[in-house]
């Protein structure tokens, strides 16, 4: 028996099931067509989001009042810059680079409320699940309440109280939909506390705040990160209508459902200032969408073997 | 089944008043009403005259019994914009706006089964896969570019239906498609994955045995058993719906109770606000309340309990 650090108690381990490594997962993701395309997708976006200022080829406010709601693959003014490959918008700005800048406004906000918001649902959740009773019952009771009252209703309410704003919007959102992570942390606490590891850890002597955080939240993990990656979908496109019906960010922020708004009164005259940010906002959603219904399957064992055969083959 | 049904109606009513309060606490004590209703710059005499017709000048509790008794007579106080009482006009736009969630329902519900089954009839099919990513569209696409582009493509350049306003078929069913999509997404993946459990119970076994196509099997057989957890989502559905109609009834110019909140909200009108929160949650949990006991009554397994 060696004493370096770690026991033995003379029982094989060979019985666990071997640890899957997370590239051995990617390789299962990546050999679904769709998946792989939504990655990319993903992936394209998020660099053109971190590096906008290298990325767009004009300066996303300045305006050009000769260049004035042209249709996409205009060639620029000047020789040798690049051709305004989406179009401008009433102001002469390009739309491609306001695209990218906007993509920096709409993922922020989509991003920062998912994890308020995660981080509230599932606290309220785990402690609800945890410590049943009275707790239970009154978180649950205003899951119940949120589940069924519009969020955009209570959205609009809210801010209605606040005032319109970037934090506003990040804040409302953030409390509109923390029940789906308070709902699901609650399934599966519930699902945990009676299992023997829990009991092991209680008799060892957990306290109660080390149960939650150390042996509960963890196994929680993947489910509420898939939940998240749904989120942010219907977080963006929850702030897109917020912003559209006059309620969310104000010009001249530039978010996606805003270039949206902008464009409604050129529908007949210059459709692309509608259209393309629209697509953006689709594509983005249907990937993160598509991404989250791969994570589920893969993740979960019953469906994990057809993936992962598929990327070793 | 009485005993169910006088809870279930409690139940309404307690999420009634817990709405009720979350509109009072929302407008009344997290805003402030006075700036909410006229904004930070106002004259002394205007926001005298708007805390007395509010009575803002009442301790919060008596605020508070005056909203809530109010409400439950029915009275929500008066429009500071057409400065009538804002449950009759509320009242008087609820019929647009169920014409459209009925047209919509309509809509919806049998595509979305139709594809759900379709889709199980051979899962990892490309019939299986396309309808997969036409309902993850569903929830992936905002509504009002949706109506945008429905306005662009078949009201403006194919001339079909009306571009907005409000009448017969052909104005209602552009915001109804529109409105239809997310729930159609829904359903449909929801129906999908109810009849492939279906799919592996004993009984299906032997209707494939008896000598049934498979589409008998999964059309007549699971489907109708699967109409049960199917039934049990359509509840979450209905705010959907709702949801979507305040953005949809805006774009069309649908005179119905999501164009007046939008139109209360943007005028800072909070009485008219409230009324119109508290008519479409009181909507929802009807509706919620209906399909429930439906739902029970039509499953026989909780109806003889």
């Amino acid at each position: 028996m060696n004493n370096t650090g770690s026991q033995d108690f003379g029982e094989s381990v060979e019985g666990r099931p071997s640890k899957i490594s997370w590239l051995r997962y990617l390789r299962g993701l990546f050999s679904d067509t769709t998946t792989a395309f939504a990655i990319i997708f993903l992936m394209l976006i998020f660099i053109s989001t971190v590096a906008a200022e290298v990325v767009a080829p004009y300066d996303p406010i300045k305006t050009n009042l000769r260049m004035r709601n042209m249709p996409p693959l205009t060639p620029a003014v000047e020789d040798g810059s690049f051709p305004h490959v989406l179009g401008t918008d009433p102001l002469g700005r390009d739309i491609l680079s306001r695209l990218i800048y906007g993509a920096r406004v709409s993922l922020l906000v989509g991003l920062s409320s998912a994890l308020v918001s995660g981080t509230l649902g599932t606290i309220l959740g785990l402690l609800a699940g945890y410590y049943r009773g009275i707790v239970d019952d009154l978180i649950m009771r205003l899951v119940d309440f949120q589940m069924g009252f519009p969020f955009l209703l209570l959205a609009l309410l809210v801010l209605l109280a606040l005032g319109p704003g970037f934090w506003s919007v990040i804040f409302v959102l953030a409390i509109v939909r923390w029940m789906v992570y308070a709902r699901q942390a609650r399934g599966m606490t519930l699902a945990y506390r009676e299992t023997p590891f829990i009991d092991a850890a209680r008799v060892l002597g957990c306290s109660d705040a080390r149960i939650i955080f150390r042996h509960l939240l963890p196994n929680m993990a993947s489910p509420l990160l898939i939940l998240g990656t749904l989120e942010v979908a219907g977080l963006i496109l929850g702030e897109a209508a917020l912003s559209f019906l006059g309620f969310g960010l104000q010009p001249p922020s530039a978010s996606w459902g805003l270039m949206i708004s902008g464009g409604r009164q050129y529908l007949s005259s210059a459709w692309w200032l509608a259209t393309i940010p629209g697509f953006a906002i689709f594509f983005t959603a249907l990937s993160l969408n598509m991404l989250a219904s791969s994570l589920r399957s893969i993740t979960d064992p019953l469906h994990r073997e057809r993936w992962l055969m598929k990327g070793s083959d | 089944m009485t005993i169910f049904i006088i809870r279930r109606i409690l139940q309404a009513a307690v999420v009634t008043l817990i709405t009720l309060s979350v509109v009072f606490v929302v407008g009344r004590v997290v805003g402030d009403p006075v700036r909410i209703v006229i904004g930070i710059e106002a004259e002394e005499t205007r926001v005298q005259e708007v805390r007395d017709q509010l009575g803002l000048n009442d301790p919060l509790t008596v605020q508070y019994w005056r909203f809530m008794t109010g409400a439950l007579r029915g009275e929500m106080g008066t429009s500071f914009w057409t400065r009538t009482p804002t449950m009759p006009m509320v009242l008087e736009r609820l019929p647009a706006t169920i014409y459209l969630g009925v047209v919509t329902a309509l809509l919806a519900f049998p595509l979305a089964i139709l594809l759900g089954a379709t889709a199980a009839l051979k899962p990892h099919s490309w019939a299986d896969r396309l309808i997969n990513v036409t309902a993850l569209g569903g929830v992936s696409i905002v509504e009002f570019w949706l109506a945008l582009m429905l306005i662009l493509v078949v009201a403006v350049q194919l001339g079909w239906f009306k571009t907005s306003g409000y009448g017969g078929v052909e104005y209602v069913v552009l915001p109804a498609l529109t409105l239809a999509y997310k729930p159609i997404g829904r359903i449909s993946q929801m129906a999908r994955s109810a009849i492939i459990d279906e799919l592996r119970k004993p009984y299906i076994k032997a209707a494939r045995a008896k000598g049934l196509s498979e589409k008998q099997v999964v059309f007549t057989h699971a489907l109708k058993n699967a109409a049960i957890p199917i039934i049990t989502t359509t509840g979450d559905e209905v705010a959907t719906i709702l949801n979507g109609a305040m953005v949809v009834e805006t774009v069309f110019g649908w005179p119905g109770v999501g164009l007046l909140t939008i139109n209360a909200l943007s005028r800072r009108d909070l009485p008219l606000v409230e009324a119109t929160v508290f008519v479409v949650t009181g909507m929802i949990i009807m509706t919620n309340m209906l399909l429930d006991v439906a739902y029970t009554y039509l499953n026989p397994r909780i109806r003889f309990q």
